[in-house]
């Protein structure tokens, strides 16, 4: 994170609370506060499973429509609520297919050409750390002040 | 949404991708990656198929992590109380 910081000429110095950060977080909390507030307490799972598509829903909204794995996130979210069926992956006729398995992990990843996917990719996994970071900062904080 | 789509029409027709362009999108990838994954790699150059490799492979991990934490706050969601639980959220973005 410092790296990326220091390369792109990012103007905030901190690098564990940056205003993207703290909007990822300020995003996932509500839709945590929605779960915990509209999900019965006898089902677990199920909760499980919608704390899961929030983290990537609001990783999602946060990174925002300016990159092809948000979009295709938000879609897969949108479609889900809408159907519940498994949406048919678009098989890749861009340039080549080469990284394959890459393709099938980042998300829209199978209809890209190879050096967006490669772009797309990096701004993925950053984001996708960062969200795991939070999380995991949530249950820290959790478990150390709770009952 | 257009300048994305006219970005693949020009690298489909004309295949104007330089190695050099291809090498820069993999370094930059080799940076996100943590340092751990990439073991012995102070030298530059790691081949791109590595590279490739590690970040699948970090992918996947970072998806089991979410994951495992998402159950982890199931579980915490349902014997904390609400206040407790966003103090405790509250208490985490300060830090």
């Amino acid at each position: 994170m410092d790296s990326e910081n220091s390369a792109c000429g990012n103007p905030n110095p901190n690098p564990t609370l940056g205003p993207s950060k703290l909007m990822l977080a300020f995003r996932f909390l509500r839709a945590l506060s929605l779960v915990h507030r509209t999900t019965p307490a006898s089902s677990r799972t199920c909760r499980g499973r919608r704390i899961e598509r929030a983290a990537y829903a609001s990783m999602a909204y946060s990174a925002g429509t300016g990159r092809g794995w948000s979009r295709a996130v938000l879609r897969r979210l949108h479609h889900r609520a809408r159907r519940r069926a498994v949406a048919p992956r678009r098989l890749s006729t861009t340039a080549g297919n080469r990284a394959e398995a890459l393709r099938q992990l980042v998300p829209g990843g199978a209809g890209m050409d190879y050096c967006t996917l490669l772009e797309e990719t990096a701004d993925y996994i950053k984001c996708l750390s960062m969200q795991v970071e939070l999380m995991q900062g949530i249950v820290d904080s959790s478990s150390s002040y709770g009952p | 949404m257009s300048s994305r789509r006219a970005r693949s029409r020009q690298s489909t027709s004309s295949s104007r991708i330089t190695d050099e362009q291809i090498n820069d999108l993999v370094s930059k990838l080799q940076a996100v990656l943590p340092e751990a994954r990439l073991h012995g790699c102070l030298s530059m150059q790691v081949s791109a198929a590595k590279v490739l490799q590690e970040t699948c492979n970090y992918i996947r991990s970072l998806h089991r992590e979410v994951d495992d934490l998402s159950e982890r706050l199931s579980e915490l969601l349902a014997t904390t109380e609400a206040s407790s639980a966003q103090a405790a959220i509250i208490r985490s973005l300060l830090k």
